[in-house]
């Protein structure tokens, strides 16, 4: 006993579930079936129980409703609603039928707890092969007080990481393995699979990015677009948001805080109420047109939404007003940090501003700011608002699902919201993420801020 | 400033730079301010309807206003706002502590999630929200939260549920923060725990203050969402939804210029809040390590 392996990475321990088979005793063995057993037998009462009660609980639930989940989530349910005439009242009567989108909610939700079981199920045995391990060798076994006390010292993370972990599990990872699913399913109101819907596997996949489907030559248009905008929307503001805040925080500048209030202000506005007043500013009869007609500079209204290339161009420039205040705000927090004895000694040096702006302000700004960057970008990609209330899309060719200023996201909006595809908004997502994924892991991993956090301390 | 002679015209040059800058910081700041400018001139507007001939409004009156908050019958304002504000102060609290607490773990705590923590998170980023929309109701309604009053509980978690995951800009932000200090502090006893409150959180107000306004904003400018949440329940609408309807067909008529009044009634709280916190950019991190 006592035998420690040798350390191969930072965080390995020698209380793995594999030890706890192999070499513990018959308690350890005994806390696989019943969990809690270990810590109750050397003394983590409160610890033990704590286990024991989460098992009672996931036992309970799955007799309760989780095995019926599981057992209905192959075929997503098989009976319609049906219509019955009941003769004695004189009226229709309802059987309520299956509801496949609840079936597969509950599935899904089954399975993840299920899966947060077993992660619970493994610590339980570690720990009790640990309190083992510890008695055996005559060392002090924590007590549920030190326990908690450590979670304010070693044991920091879990105590900080635990709420907002949970929160990320409820309201960001299950909905989305639910509407993942979803991409493998017909549940769309093409042949009436509003409440009755069934697996298909990767037919719509299939539907999407075939070049000869109009749904699929709209999605490959829909995506060069996307990109186009995004790699405009993303180096744009960051370029001409991080010179506005060099030039802000000039040693001659003066009044810094009214200017930065100045642009800040237009965030206080919220973007669907500037957006939309644009958008009635921008109408063939709206403020700027009959403005310029009066001066006499043109005589037929501009066609902002309604030309494909003059749209384009249009919510490109709209959103530099929207997105280069948040670049001020996010850059010049960054700006002050960097250290002021750079500045002197490059200017001690003989440095002109130039020098001083690609040599130090640069390298720092895209070391601290690259996973931003990336965010812009993929934020851009998804910007969902800049779209939807300024040009919703337009200029719209006749017949198709999506217009010609329509990103992956409205369009998935349009086609799950207004057209009730499901199915085939669930792909779309999954495109725009495979997309996205490709382009944020290559870069993000060879940027200096993953790979040598400590670059600038 | 070697040579007496070249000083004059490197001052005047500087004169002129500073001059140019000014100039053009102004011009930028009309452009920024217009829209502004505009929905305050069309709030107190007299002419109702959403298009004009002229710039300048014809007519001015305050009844757009007082319509706002006493014509409750068909759109409540005074209650989407206090909706509005119960939802982003709670959501914005939550979302700010979600935000520190794992920025602070993912910058100065070593352990073995981590790394994979890092990369889901950036992972999960890349879908967009709407996709899972449909899915957050129908889990919401399961808990029991999509009915009557509970709808405001349920729009709280959808804003401030999966805050932690914006962890990055504050991240980068504490990486910046000399570790020296923490050392120090470690060195005359203090937890990790005492690091974070009585040492990281104090230093970065740049940030804390970025962090509670952009969660706090996040209620007030979300229609979709909320749209999804709320659906009928008209009792439960925030503002935004509030203003959304009011550009609708059958209303735009009569409350474009009440829509306007509404948009800055509801920008004053956050435009108070920017002033209060301005000056947390001003001073920023500088001076934290001296020597």
């Amino acid at each position: 006993m006592g035998k420690r392996k040798k350390r191969v990475n930072e965080f390995a321990s020698p209380y793995t579930i594999g030890n706890a088979v192999k070499k513990g005793d018959l308690i350890t063995k005994l806390s696989m079936l019943f969990m809690g057993a270990g810590n109750i037998a050397h003394g983590q009462i409160v610890k033990g129980f704590l286990f024991l009660i989460i098992e009672i609980n996931y036992i309970l639930f799955m007799f309760q409703n989780g095995l019926h989940n599981l057992e209905m989530l192959p075929s997503l349910g098989t009976q319609a609603q049906q219509e019955i005439w009941n003769e004695k009242k004189g009226i229709y009567e309802y059987i309520a039928g299956d509801n496949s989108l609840l079936i597969l909610l509950y599935g899904v939700l089954t399975l993840s707890i299920t899966a947060g079981f077993v992660l619970l199920w493994v610590a339980s045995l570690r720990s009790a092969y640990k309190a083992e391990v510890l008695s055996k060798t005559g060392k002090h076994i924590s007590s549920f007080k030190d326990d908690i006390k450590d979670l304010f010292n070693q044991n920091l993370h879990i105590l900080l990481m635990t709420p907002p972990v949970m929160g990320i599990l409820l309201f960001t990872i299950l909905p989305l393995i639910f509407m993942i699913t979803m991409a493998f399913t017909n549940y769309s109101k093409y042949d009436d699979h509003l409440v009755l819907f069934d697996w298909v596997g990767l037919a719509n996949f299939a539907k999407v990015l075939s070049f000869h489907d109009s749904i699929g030559q709209t999605f490959w248009s829909v995506l060069a677009w996307t990109i186009i905008w995004a790699i405009f929307a993303t180096g744009l503001n960051y370029v001409l948001g991080m010179i506005l805040a060099i030039v802000i925080n000039r040693k001659d500048t003066k009044l810094k805080g009214l200017w930065r209030f100045c642009f800040v202000l237009s965030i206080a506005i919220p973007q669907f109420v500037s957006l939309l007043i644009m958008r009635t500013m921008l109408q063939p009869e709206g403020a700027v047109n009959t403005m310029l007609k009066n001066i006499g500079l043109i005589d037929t209204a501009l066609p902002f939404f309604t030309n494909t290339m003059w749209a384009r161009v249009t919510v490109i420039v709209i959103n530099l007003w929207i997105g280069i205040p948040y670049t001020l705000m996010q850059v010049t927090g960054i700006l002050q940090n960097i250290p002021g004895e750079l500045y002197e000694s490059a200017r001690v040096d003989g440095a002109n501003v130039f020098d001083i702006f690609f040599k130090i302000t640069l390298p720092y700004m895209l070391f601290v700011t690259t996973p931003y960057l990336i965010m812009q970008f993929t934020g851009n990609v998804n910007n969902f608002n800049v779209i939807y209330l300024l040009s919703q899309g337009h200029p719209t060719p006749v017949g198709s699902t999506a217009g010609k200023t329509d990103l992956l996201i409205t369009w998935l909006y349009k086609l799950t919201i207004d057209q009730q595809y499901f199915n085939l908004g669930a792909v779309i997502g999954i495109m725009t993420f495979t997309v996205l994924a490709i382009i944020a892991i290559v870069t993000y991993r060879n940027t200096g801020s993953y790979k040598d956090e400590e670059g600038f301390q | 400033m070697m040579k007496k002679k070249e000083a004059v015209p490197v001052r005047a040059r500087i004169a002129i730079t500073n001059f140019f800058v000014h100039v053009c910081l102004a011009v930028l700041s009309v452009i920024w301010l217009f829209p502004i400018f505009w929905v305050i001139l069309t709030s107190f507007r007299g002419e109702k309807g959403s298009y004009m001939s002229t710039f300048f409004p014809k007519t001015y009156t305050v009844n757009n206003y007082i319509k706002l908050f006493t014509e409750t019958s068909v759109l409540n304002f005074p209650r989407m706002f206090t909706n509005t504000l119960i939802i982003a102060v709670c959501s914005c609290i939550i979302s700010t502590f979600f935000v520190l607490a794992v920025s602070y773990c993912m910058s100065r705590l070593k352990f073995r999630a981590r790394k994979p923590f890092m990369n889901v998170a950036l992972v999960l980023k890349l879908f967009p929200a709407f996709m899972s929309m449909i899915a957050v109701y129908y889990i919401l309604k399961a808990m029991g939260l999509s009915e009557g009053a509970m709808i405001r509980v349920a729009l709280i978690l959808v804003y401030s549920g999966g805050a932690g995951i914006e962890f990055y800009i504050a991240k980068g932000f504490f990486d910046t923060i000399p570790k020296v200090l923490d050392e120090a502090a470690f060195l005359d006893g203090a937890t990790k725990f005492q690091v974070f409150t009585k040492i990281t959180v104090p230093l970065s107000k740049p940030i804390i203050v970025y962090t509670i306004i952009t969660t706090f904003i996040a209620p007030w400018v979300d229609f979709i969402f909320a749209r999804v949440i709320c659906r009928a329940n008209a009792d439960y609408y925030t503002v935004a939804l509030g203003l959304w309807k009011m550009l609708e067909k059958e209303y735009i008529d009569n409350w474009y210029t009440a829509f306007a009044a509404g948009s800055v009634c509801i920008s004053i709280p956050i435009a108070i809040l920017f002033v209060i916190t301005q000056r947390f950019y001003s001073s920023g991190m500088s001076g934290a390590v001296k020597g």
